[in-house]
């Protein structure tokens, strides 16, 4: 099974769990992010605003999961993400993958998230308490994240 | 061409997409990018520190030195900062 989305929706994780656990897996590991009010610097988000690139967006994810595909055996693997204006605590992305094995659930999990971060084309622009907005700088650390995966 | 603009690109040129015909030496996506500053106030804005654009030829991200011969599609935007 392969689930790939883009919606301003919200989803739901136990719905999506429910539908890896059908893939008769041995297990299924996931990931979750959601919007957070503090930032390091101690400025307050009011809301995200995620924007995307529509029609390469789809292509670049079919692309990242195929890859995670051809590295762990996966029997279902689920990626979605939001897009608009998202208010603190609400969710932004789900990653969930279903495999026989847990090493192979949990290392796919975690680099379809990597990827992601750098590999697929969104935007956040952050809105403060202040009403001041700014996008979201790209951060080294995730570049890194991603970088670690090539092989 | 069709020129698309991401993030804060399309909010510093106003436009989320144009038409555009650039002349005939202008080869490279790095080019492109030179002869698109030169457009409007907006444009040099949005091209004035070309290490923070990223771009994407018919929806695949390319380095600045692609050519952008037959393109289609182009985009310009920030790094992206998804997940």
């Amino acid at each position: 099974m392969r689930r790939i989305i883009i919606q301003s929706a919200d989803f739901d994780p136990g719905a999506e769990l429910a539908l890896l656990g059908n893939e008769a897996a041995g297990g299924i590991a996931s990931f979750i992010g959601i919007v957070r009010v503090g930032r390091e610097d101690g400025r307050r988000v009011a809301a995200l605003t995620l924007e995307h690139y529509p029609g390469m967006t789809e292509r670049a994810l079919e692309r990242i999961v195929q890859e995670a595909e051809r590295r762990w055996a996966l029997s279902g693997c689920t990626v979605i993400h939001r897009v608009g204006r998202l208010l603190p605590g609400a969710h932004i992305v789900f990653v969930g993958t279903a495999s026989a094995h847990r090493a192979a659930a949990l290392e796919a999990t975690a680099f379809l998230i990597d990827w992601l971060k750098t590999g697929a084309p969104f935007w956040k622009a952050e809105e403060f308490e202040d009403g001041e907005s700014e996008w979201v700088p790209a951060r080294t650390a995730d570049a890194a994240a991603a970088a670690a995966w090539e092989r | 061409m069709n020129i698309l603009y991401f993030a804060w690109l399309r909010e510093r040129i106003g436009v989320a997409q144009e038409q555009r015909t650039p002349p005939d030496d202008v080869r490279t996506v790095e080019e492109l990018m030179g002869w698109l500053a030169q457009q409007s106030p907006g444009h040099a804005r949005a091209f004035e520190n070309a290490r923070l654009v990223r771009c994407a030829v018919d929806q695949e991200f390319v380095a600045q030195d692609a050519a952008i011969a037959g393109a289609q599609e182009i985009a310009f935007f920030p790094p992206v900062t998804g997940g």
